[in-house]
């Protein structure tokens, strides 16, 4: 028989591949108990990508909602030197209604001296907060807001004594449905309900009021046609434009008396400060991630115990203490690979169910699935490198005389 | 490819071998060993429990370094060699049999026989093409597919021998490779390396049993660390 005997025998080599079905031997061998091993890890990924994926889905979801486009401002009359609430101009729509790029106005009045009640049996004090405005046919399109039951006042209602309510001042009075006719007690009238609004996210406070018409406030409340707040909506490109000369235009004589903002920016803030919350939620998951990743270490130390005569018979076989210490660190890290990659499935399927179910569109920062498979990678490094560095350290002979 | 020199060429060397463990009180497993192994030798290594037979061989086999004294494994010395080099004298120069088999459940005997060869690198289709030749010639090529834990203990001890075989290694070293099997399977596993040996594989086996080690070529005997007979083969 012919022998190599001379010459470089040649080092001992392990490649990719080779390190790649070693490493994965261990997990297909123990199946139930690498899933097991992975699932802390998948457990925090999932949470991290569903946290970040709902609530990126919602919040853009809400903005899509509530009127993206941010172009619906706000006017108010600012506030004297005294503190005084000021009122804005009777003149005050037809002026904003010329500037070219603005596409709807609306005026409210509130009146605050008139009370809403139920009935004139209620005792004067139980306002339930709901407060009464005067307002012209143009609010819902202007809002962007829809009935949910019967209609807005139009010219001809405006001068009876007819009010829509708001979409929590409704339920405030107890008042689900129309198919009655039903009549609420306004400044010592009756008013017949004629409809009520679905709620507004993007202005609130509107959903505590009741609306009537000018006309009719005029002549039984003594409204002096004075507009406390106009929402005007501009061509989404121009907002800042119109913005910009509203005050002279509003109030040519006074215009530092007037102020605007833009509900969408009060509400984006309301979203971002919702993320905070979120903050906590995803501190559990990183909680869950590094409870996961002390697993792994956990089973690879064991694992590197159990498998002592396994490693005495690989370095018999010509492994190098690296090709040990690879082995190792590869299994740990597939381990936490694959609890990554199955948390990021899973974080992903929670956020699409949510959001279908919300009728949002489905939206994970791309941060959060990247960055979900690396924090498991770099978690499955970590546990991985004292285990392996502990198999590479046995001597071939401590190995064997295990059994 | 060389062919082996006629007069007996020295596999294995042993110059002054001495291997003390370290402890209250040290341990002196090895006093001072001498001995060469031939190419194409089948030599018993034989006596009683404790007298440093596994450690004769695990020295022998690079997997423990002397204490003193000097390993020669074809003509290299390995007292200066890294691990990495040893490492790829074991891959590719030494196959080793242990009593307990050591086959790794998760993998089928031919990939188990074949990881004898997987530290050399090299293509996996290969590796098993020579992985079935070896399991061929142990007389277990119906049993290539199976898992190590549906075989006997016999066929267990013949996978491992294929697995120290597959990569047609210089030496075979094998501790007690029958004390885990009753006699009669023992036996054929005997007679099994003896035919590798008449094929040309150099062999050493530590045997406890004197019968076994009567017929093998040469037998060295030791005790407390120290040869205290070698029969030579008789070439
Ligand atoms: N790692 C070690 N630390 C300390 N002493 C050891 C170590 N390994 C072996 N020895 C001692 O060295 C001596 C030789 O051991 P070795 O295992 O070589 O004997 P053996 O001839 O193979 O015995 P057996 O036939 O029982 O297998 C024994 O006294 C043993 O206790
Ligand atoms: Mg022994």
């Amino acid at each position: 028989m012919i022998r190599r005997l001379h010459g470089d025998p040649g080092g001992s080599r392990l490649s990719r591949r080779d390190l790649l079905r070693v490493g994965s031997l261990g997990l297909r061998s123990r199946r139930v108990r690498a899933s097991l091993s992975a699932l802390g890890i998948s457990i925090g990924i999932a949470a991290i990508v569903g946290v970040l994926g709902i609530s990126q889905s919602s919040k853009s979801g809400l903005l899509r909602e509530l009127g993206e486009l941010g172009n619906l401002i706000s006017v108010q009359a600012g506030s004297t030197v005294a503190g005084q609430a000021t009122e804005l101009p009777t003149t005050a729509d037809g002026m904003v209604a010329r500037i070219a790029p603005v596409t709807n106005v609306t005026e409210l009045a509130s009146i605050s001296s008139v009370s809403v009640y139920r009935s004139p049996f209620v005792p004067t004090i139980d306002t339930n907060g709901i407060s009464l405005a005067a307002t012209d046919a143009a609010l819902p399109e202007t809002l962007g807001v829809t009935m949910a039951q019967g209609a807005f006042l139009n010219p001809a209602t405006a001068h009876f004594p007819a009010v829509v309510l708001g979409a929590e001042a409704a339920s405030l009075l107890g008042i689900n449905s129309l198919a009655n006719p039903t009549q609420i007690w306004i400044g010592g009238h009756f008013f017949t309900v004629v409809g009520i609004l679905h709620s507004v996210p993007l202005v609130n406070q509107l959903d505590s009021m009741a609306f009537v018409g000018f006309p009719i406030a005029e002549t039984e409340f003594g409204f002096d046609g004075h507009p406390t707040e106009l929402f005007l909506r501009t061509v989404p490109s121009e907002v800042s434009q119109v913005a910009a000369v509203l005050p002279e235009t509003v109030e040519p004589a006074d215009p530092t008396a007037v102020q605007w903002n833009l509900p969408s920016d009060t509400l984006k803030a309301a979203v971002a400060a919702k993320g905070a919350y979120n903050g906590l939620l995803l501190g559990l998951g990183a909680v869950a991630l590094l409870v996961g990743g002390v697993g792994i270490a956990n089973v690879m130390v064991i694992s590197v115990l159990e498998r002592r005569s396994e490693i005495g018979l690989r370095r018999a076989l010509g492994a190098t203490r690296r090709h040990v210490a690879e082995q190792f660190l590869a299994e740990a890290l597939l381990l936490s690979v694959l609890g990554g990659v199955a948390g990021t499935v899973i974080g992903g399927v929670a956020t699409a169910v949510y959001a279908a179910s919300q009728h949002w569109s489905v939206q994970i920062p791309a941060l959060a699935l990247y960055g979900g498979v690396g924090a498991a990678l770099a978690i499955g490094a970590i546990a991985g490198l004292y285990p392996s560095m502990r198999a590479a350290r046995l001597s071939p002979t401590e190995a064997l005389r295990t059994v | 490819m060389t062919v082996a020199p006629a007069p007996p060429f020295p596999v294995l060397e042993l110059i002054d071998v001495v291997k003390e463990y370290r402890g209250d009180p040290p341990v002196l497993a090895l006093a001072g060993i001498n001995v060469q192994v031939h190419q194409g030798e089948l030599v018993a290594i034989v006596g009683p429990s404790g007298s440093g037979k596994s450690t004769l061989l695990h020295v022998m086999g690079t997997l423990e370094r002397p204490t003193a004294g000097e390993l020669r494994i074809a003509g290299e010395d390995t007292s200066t060699m890294s691990d990495k080099q040893l490492s790829g004298l074991r891959s590719r120069r030494l196959g080793f049999v242990f009593q307990q088999f050591f086959l790794l459940d998760g993998q089928s005997v031919l990939d188990n026989v074949a990881n004898g060869l997987l530290y050399r690198g090299g293509r996996m289709a290969e590796r098993r093409r020579l992985a079935q030749q070896a399991i061929e010639r142990v007389g277990l090529a119906h049993r290539a597919g199976h898992r190590p834990n549906q075989l006997s203990g016999g066929e267990q001890q013949r996978t491992a021998i294929a697995r120290a075989l597959a990569g047609r290694p210089a030496l075979v070293m094998a501790d007690e490779p029958t004390g885990n099997l009753d006699s009669a399977t023992g036996a054929s596993i005997l007679d099994l390396l003896q035919e590798l040996h008449r094929e040309g594989t150099t062999i050493v086996v530590i045997t406890h049993d004197h019968d076994v080690a009567a017929a093998m070529d040469r037998r060295i005997e030791i005790r407390d660390g120290r040869i205290i007979g070698d029969t030579p083969t008789a070439w």
